[in-house]
This record gives structure tokens, C-alpha cells and sequence, in this order.
């Protein structure tokens, strides 16, 4: 199980832009480089990562081989309502890791 | 003379095998098709967007990469997506992302691997259609994605 951090500000007022900071453990292998025996390492590599919001679909970005060993981003959301931040990152081999936040609008 | 022939014989030998062991890489005619593959015929404008990527890098296996757009991001003018190439990965796509009127702020940070000295692009797609991009160069001294593990 890939240890995934998410930083989102436990509170925020309506209409608040906030900044959401996501960082996972994962190798990133690209595909390109070549192991001891001399044979190039498979890739295996996070290819998808989706934020939604209380469901609603609020980023999605698609990475490469080219995005660094644990894959880190941060972006902006406005805070609407109270609810959740579900975070879901799928890869090569069948990667899947979901987390989730908690957010109080008021 | 013999020897003359022999010694250029043994440089053009060395030459063809530094260039095998190179790996295949993008190269900046790679970029240019893939950024066509994404944008079609429109005409990417420079502006708007603003990259900043350090222009000196030790190690490209992170380079730390942050992309804003300027934008009022409101439903009537916004930005929907962002994309990143580069000129000599192995490959030139570097992440594309989708946002909306939602996000508040368009922008975006991450970190990425970078093979050689080279310039990053980075292009925004707007609500409008109209497609805007900025780019930087970074000169980079470890390169990342090609070493052996030793």
C-alpha cells in the first residue's frame, strides 16, 4: 500500500480559494532506464490522478514517465460547501489508491 | 599514411559508438508533433501563461516545475486544460491536466525528470478554445531517466 499525504486546509470561509497539495509514495520507473543484468526495467508508472469534491469531478491530470519519483502536485479549488475531498491515483500493475479529506465551509 | 587512415578509422569508430549508446530521445521535431498531435491547425500564442522551472538544475531526476495561467476563471472565461512538453526526454509529453471554472486559480505545480539541458513548454487551453503557452530553458548537469542502476 503506497503511503499517500494530502494537505487541505481543515477549514475555509464560502468562496475561498484554497490550495490542495497531494504527495505519493511510488517509483515512477520510466521505462528507459536499463538494470544490473542489463535489461531495460518494465515501466511502471501512476498514470491517472482525480480529485473530486463531494463527488463532482474538480481536477484530473494524466502523467508520464517524465513526472518525478513520487509523484507530487498542488493545485486550486474554490471551497463551496462542507463535505469531502476524495483523492484516487490508478497506475501500471493494477496501482489503485484512494485517500480522502474532510473540509468545514463556514 | 596507413596509420593516418587507421587513427581516422578508429575516430569515426569512436564517434558511431558514443552516438549508439546514446538512447533514442525526443528531439525538438518530436515535441513539435506531439504539441500538433494535441492543438491541431490552432495557433498557440505566447502569454498568459506564466513556467517557472529553475533555470539551473543538479539533478534532473526532480526538478521542481509551477505553471499559472492568467485567468478570471469564471464559467464564461476559463481555462480547461494545461499541458507540459519538453525537448529531450525520451518522451516529450510531460503531463496534461484538466481543470475548470471551479478551480478558482489556474494553476499547478509538480516535479518532473529531465534528461538533458533543454526547453520546457508549457500550454494552456481556454474555455474560448484560443491556446496560450510560455517556455524556459533549464540547463541541467545530472540528467535524469537514462542512467543504469549500479
Amino acid at each position: 500500500m503506497a503511503r499517500a499525504l494530502i494537505n487541505v486546509p481543515p477549514t475555509a470561509k464560502p468562496g475561498a480559494i484554497i490550495e490542495i497539495k497531494t504527495l505519493i509514495s511510488h517509483p515512477m520507473e520510466s521505462g528507459y532506464r536499463v538494470g544490473l543484468n542489463g535489461q531495460i526495467i518494465p515501466r511502471d508508472i501512476i498514470t491517472t490522478f482525480v480529485c473530486t469534491y463531494n463527488g463532482e469531478e474538480i481536477f484530473r491530470a494524466e502523467l508520464s514517465p517524465a513526472i518525478a519519483a513520487n509523484p507530487f502536485l498542488s493545485f486550486f479549488t474554490r471551497a463551496t460547501v462542507s463535505g469531502t475531498i476524495a483523492f484516487r491515483w490508478t497506475g501500471d500493475n493494477g496501482f489503485s489508491v484512494s485517500e480522502s479529506a474532510e473540509i468545514v465551509v463556514e | 599514411m596507413t596509420q593516418d587512415l587507421s587513427r581516422r578509422r578508429f575516430l569515426i569508430a569512436g564517434i558511431a559508438s558514443v552516438a549508439m549508446v546514446r538512447p533514442a530521445g525526443a528531439t525538438p521535431e518530436a515535441m513539435r508533433e506531439a504539441i500538433h498531435k494535441l492543438v491541431g491547425t490552432a495557433v498557440v500564442r505566447p502569454g498568459r501563461v506564466k513556467l517557472v522551472v529553475p533555470p539551473l538544475v543538479e539533478n534532473g531526476n526532480t526538478v521542481s516545475v509551477s505553471v499559472s495561467v492568467d485567468s478570471p476563471m469564471t464559467a464564461a472565461d476559463h481555462v480547461t486544460a494545461i499541458h507540459l512538453f519538453n525537448e529531450k526526454n525520451p518522451q516529450p509529453y510531460v503531463i496534461g491536466v484538466a481543470l475548470g471554472p471551479r478551480a478558482g486559480r489556474a494553476a499547478l505545480s509538480t516535479r518532473i525528470k529531465l534528461a538533458d539541458t533543454q526547453t520546457v513548454i508549457a500550454i494552456a487551453r481556454m474555455s474560448d478554445g484560443s491556446l496560450w503557452s510560455d517556455s524556459a530553458d533549464v540547463i541541467v548537469t545530472i540528467a535524469a531517466c537514462v542512467e543504469d542502476v549500479h
